[in-house]
């Protein structure tokens, strides 16, 4: 019966992170599996993927200084966020860690799980999962479910390890 | 369902929306899934507010707006074009409206519904601002080229709307150029059905056509400000013969492309009269066009060409001609409309057409009817007016008020022309006086019948008691007051002032205050200016049982007239009243004495400072300015693509700006008042690095030119900009002598600025004639180019501008002064001048009227602008000389091919020298 229910409902997720962090090349992979010219996101991307007969309805937000504060106006009803994270710009990683702060401490996030991609692997000089997970500050997160994938979006590295892991998370919060 | 199904079928859910109703239904857009059918119904909701009136805070217009953002993941189809509605209407009011700028962009890629990319795209550029545009340009630039002319016109006309509102986007528009121009490229017609519904066969545009009429109207934007280029983009356009010169340019096929670009060539044509000849016959091939709509808007423009001939005219009228008769109402009444307006100052060019117009006055539709007979009116002789006025009469119940009101306006010029007809005139505006009418309508015939008192003398008596019947059954107090007034200064020189007087008395004994006020200074009128004791006894009575009125206006002025009276000399000044303040002049004295009110404690406001005009000068202004309002009207009918309405207003004032400005500079504040100002003439081309233009000013004993400048150079700021003038030549090296120059402080890029020179005539009976060469003479500083700051060192330079002229004409005032014949009587022969001139250079009589009309700089009377015939004409021109004398001017002139034009001049004044001055002025 709630399996019923569970499969009319799409799972509402938000890809969030600073300006040219990946986020509409990651949303695009996801929903067409290859990688798409993009510019600069003015507002935002919506697009519906399904995954393991799951329907995922994605919201991909600007991530430009400008953009951030509308950022809020989306977080009802968000199952999960997706934090993307440029693992090569160490000079900005510290504001990403207050934008991601920020965030978590909406109250209309409360219950939404988090997943951070520590983005563009195949880049040299990428940071490692760890050394991001240092960075970001998550060891310090408490009553929140989180986890933190590798990824590159242009290989498509660690995207379905994510999911996989979102789908596992979802079912069983929701059963 | 169903009660959605009946909010949408009766859209009574429509009419009473409550706002805050509305707006906690709207949250119904966060949720998840989307409801597509009822959000549709509460955007329709939003949307209904809005057009009702309704007005939303911008905090109010924000969350709507993210509300809706959320709909974008619905993929209902009628559900996202209610969306781009709201986003186009919430865009003007909610704040950050950007957020949606990639979702739009999405929609308006090539793969997305052809509808949802040209509303997405007009919805785009609603939201987007100039910094966001060069974004976006790309992929508007690619939609502007698109195959489907949905999406072309869309962004077409969305660039349209950006360089109207947003000016800094204009930069970035104007790359668009070359796109914008492949648009205009006529693409397949398309086996869709007519965009204008039209029941003519003959015009059928498909719908794609339509694009060719928005790019042209967007490159006609882009290109405005550059005559050049407006003149090119006309030239490429027209229709060419046999293969013509630019070859591959496109062909317009559109119909409203077509008058569009009729319209640009009469702004060519307005700006550049060397363009006229070809641009002429490209209107003339647009009136053999095979849509009704542009051989309309072709005979239009040639009707409304500045100095149009009637050989030029000829075959627009005939085309208009048809159009009479044809089984098309509208058609009808668009030809008549033109023909109407082109009556009043070609009324022998539209003659020809009097029998189609005979006809259409028993024509069912009482708009057409009512043009025809009005037109017939100014087109006709004066053997045809009775039974025109006949006719008239019988519909006049039938139309409204503003349409009435054209017809009275006819019949007004219409007496004025044939004074011998007063009595018919009359008794048809007394008749129209007892109807049923608004205020308007009754003021127009008021108005009529004191334009017959003061020019058809014959007229008086029986205008006069039409007017006291009026009044004792006259609704509207303003022009009761406006009667009695008029009484009160006619009246007492008539010959039975007491039949008058018992009227007025009447109004105060039945009327309201205002009314009775007026009537209390209308009979002290008749008790100082009437010499039979009697009548002043019986007054004075009259205004002493005034002096019980219950409202305090009435009473005080009872009491002051009855106390004047007493003394001749106090009674001239305040009763006669000849002479008035200027009363633009009068009020800003009063504004500047307000202004500091701790001086206006101590002392008393100075009232002789200001200068005094008679009350002829005033009615002459007055006049004159009617003159100009209808003039600027006629010529405003139709051409000016871009509304040029604020340039007519300014034209009508452009004296009193003058003068405003000039009492502004000090140096000219000794030269008493401002007697005439000329035209301004371009002593530059427009498009050069400092636009010149020059203004005279005649005052009673100098001359001051003012010369408006314009930098154009963006990275210059000019200084201390002064005009050098050196007389060329000069008909009295002894009459002139320079009395001031005063500079321009600064000159800012696109700012005007004026600058001034002077003269003193010194023997103030000559009026000397001479030809300046100009040149300015300023610091240049440079500005940097990004910031605008300029150097601190400038450099000195000059720069020549063309020669400037000090003609007779330039002492005349053009003005009306009256029927022509009264006023020739009125000045007899004592001061005539006559002259005979042979002009072997002239080749047709109206090349000598066009000239005459330009050295004499009289105003001449309508109906003898254009010759009738080629070889015998009388021109009539009336004006005033330096600010006061009245000029009239007859000139009679034959023309024959062996010996050019003969002319004889004749002029009469009032004042000795005149006549010889004017004549003088051809010789």
């Amino acid at each position: 019966m709630l399996n019923r229910l569970w499969g009319e409902k799409e799972v509402r997720i938000l890809i969030l992170g600073l300006d040219g962090a990946g986020k509409t090349t990651i949303l695009y992979r996801m929903q067409l599996g290859e990688v798409i010219s993009t510019i600069p996101t003015i507002g935002f991307n919506m697009e519906t993927v399904t995954y393991k007969n799951i329907k995922f309805q994605v919201w991909d937000l600007g991530g430009q200084t400008s953009i951030r504060p509308y950022w809020r106006c989306y977080y009802a009803n968000t199952d999960a966020v997706i934090y993307v994270v440029d693992s090569c710009d160490r000079d900005r990683m510290s504001t990403s860690k207050e934008e991601l702060m920020g965030m978590l401490e909406e109250e209309e996030l409360r219950d939404s799980v988090l997943l951070v991609f520590a983005n563009k692997q195949d880049m040299p000089g990428a940071m490692s999962e760890v050394e991001v997970t240092e960075a970001l500050g998550l060891s310090a997160l408490r009553n929140r479910t989180w986890t933190i994938y590798k990824t590159s979006a242009v290989k498509g590295q660690g995207l379905t390890e994510g999911l996989d892991w979102l789908v596992d998370i979802i079912s069983q919060n929701k059963a | 369902m169903s009660f959605y199904k009946k909010d949408e079928d009766s859209g009574e859910a429509f009419s009473h929306l409550d706002k805050t109703t509305v707006i906690q239904e709207a949250r119904v857009f966060n949720e998840s899934p989307v409801k597509a059918r009822h959000c549709r119904i509460i955007l329709a909701k939003i949307i209904g507010l809005l057009y009702h009136g309704d007005t939303l805070s911008t905090k109010e217009a924000t969350e709507l707006f993210f509300g809706i953002t959320k709909l974008f993941q619905s993929a209902d189809p009628s559900l996202r074009q209610i969306v781009y509605l709201a986003i186009k209407e919430l865009s003007g009011i909610a704040e950050d409206v950007i957020i949606i700028t990639s979702s739009l962009m999405k929609d308006m890629q090539p793969k997305s519904e052809i509808t949802n990319r040209a509303n997405a795209i007009r919805a785009l550029c609603r939201i987007t601002d100039a910094s966001m545009l060069q974004g976006i340009e790309r992929f508007i630039k690619a939609s502007i080229i698109d195959r489907s002319h949905q999406v072309s016109s869309a962004s077409v006309i969305s660039a349209y709307h950006l360089f109207r509102t947003a000016p800094g986007a204009r930069d970035v528009i104007k790359r668009w150029s070359n796109e914008v121009q492949e648009a205009l490229q006529a693409k397949s017609g398309g086996g869709l059905s007519s965009y204008l519904t039209s029941s003519s066969s003959q015009i059928n545009v498909g719908t794609s056509n339509v694009v060719q009429y928005h790019a042209l109207g967007l490159l006609y934007q882009l290109r405005q400000h550059d005559r050049m280029a407006v003149t090119k983009l006309v030239q490429a356009l027209g229709p060419r013969s046999g293969g013509g010169l630019m070859g591959g340019g496109p062909t317009l096929k559109s119909p409203l492309a077509i008058c569009m670009l009729i319209r640009c060539a009469c702004r060519v044509m307005e700006e550049d009269a060397s363009a006229r000849q070809e641009l002429y016959e490209l209107l003339e091939s647009y009136l053999r066009n095979k849509s009704d709509m542009v051989n309309f808007e072709a005979a239009k423009a040639i009707c409304n060409l500045p100095d149009v001939t009637n050989r030029e005219l000829y075959p627009a009228i005939s085309v208009l001609q048809l159009f009479l008769s044809s089984p098309k109402a509208t058609m009808r009444f668009a030809a008549i409309r033109a023909l109407n307006t082109l009556a009043q100052h070609h009324p022998t060019a539209v003659a020809p057409c009097n029998i189609d117009m005979e006809s259409l006055i028993t024509d069912n539709n009482r708009s057409i009817a009512t043009f025809a007979i009005t037109t017939l009116l100014k087109t006709g002789n004066e053997a045809s007016v009775d039974r025109l006025m006949k006719q008239i009469q019988s519909f006049m119940s039938e139309i409204t008020d503003e349409f009435r009101c054209i017809v009275v306006a006819a019949v007004r010029s219409l007496a004025l022309k044939f004074p011998a007809k007063q009595q018919v005139m009359l008794s048809f505006l007394s008749g129209v006086l007892r109807d049923e009418g608004g205020y308007e309508f009754k003021r127009s015939v008021v108005d009529a019948i004191f334009d017959m008192c003061k020019y058809i003398p014959d007229a008086k008596p029986a205008a006069l008691s039409h007017l006291c019947e009026f009044i004792e059954d006259c609704e509207f107090s303003k022009l009761s007051a406006r009667v009695l007034h008029f009484l009160g200064v006619e009246g007492p020189q008539m010959p039975n002032p007491t039949v008058y007087i018992r009227h007025i008395y009447n109004r105060v004994v039945l009327e309201n205050a205002m009314v009775r006020a007026a009537a209390v200074s209308a009979l002290a009128k008749f008790g100082v200016n009437c010499d039979d004791s009697e009548v002043k006894q019986s007054v004075r009575v009259l205004l002493t049982r005034c002096l019980d009125d219950r409202d305090d206006e009435v009473r005080d002025r009872a009491a002051m007239y009855v106390r004047t009276m007493e003394d001749q000399e106090v009674a001239d000044h305040y009763v006669r009243e000849d002479s008035s303040y200027s009363l633009a002049a009068l009020e800003r004295s009063l504004v500047e004495y307000c202004k500091n009110l701790e001086e206006a404690a101590e002392k008393p406001f100075d009232a002789s400072a200001i200068p005094r005009v008679t009350r002829e000068q005033e009615a002459t202004e007055t006049l004159r300015k009617c003159w100009h309002a209808s003039t600027a009207a006629s010529k405003g009918a139709g051409a000016a693509p871009a509304g040029s309405a604020g340039a007519k207003a300014r034209a009508v004032d452009r004296q009193q700006v003058y003068a405003e400005q000039l009492e502004k500079v000090a140096e000219f504040a000794s030269y008493g008042p401002l007697y005439h100002s000329t035209k301004p003439v371009a002593l530059t081309e427009s498009e050069t690095e400092y636009v010149v233009s020059c203004v005279r000013h005649v005052f009673a004993e100098h001359i001051v030119f003012q010369f408006d400048c314009t930098n154009t150079i963006n990275d210059q700021l000019l200084e201390n900009v002064l005009v050098q003038m050196d007389a060329l030549e000069i008909s009295d090296e002894e009459a002139l002598e320079p009395a001031a120059s005063v500079p321009a402080p600064t000159l800012k890029f696109d700012e005007p600025g004026v600058a001034y020179v002077a003269f003193h005539r010194i023997d103030s009976t000559i009026y000397p004639s001479a030809t300046f060469s100009c040149s300015l003479k300023f610091v240049v500083k440079d500005c940097d180019p990004s910031t605008g700051v300029p150097d601190a060192e400038g450099y000195e330079d000059e720069y020549q501008i063309e020669d400037v002229e000090l003609a007779t004409a330039t002492y005349v005032t053009p003005t009306f002064l009256g029927d022509f014949d009264s006023v020739w009587r009125s000045l007899g022969d004592d001061n005539e001048a006559v002259e005979t001139f042979a002009l072997t250079a002239l080749n047709s009589l109206q090349a000598a009227v066009t000239s005459v009309v330009e050295v004499l700089g009289l105003h001449p009377l309508q109906e003898t602008v254009t010759p009738t015939s080629s070889a015998v004409h009388t021109l009539l021109l009336q004006g005033t000389f330096a600010g006061g004398a009245k000029v009239a001017a007859r000139v009679r002139m034959t023309y024959a091919a062996s010996s050019g034009v003969t002319m004889e001049l004749a002029v009469r004044s009032d004042r000795d020298d005149v006549p010889m001055v004017m004549i003088n002025a051809i010789a």
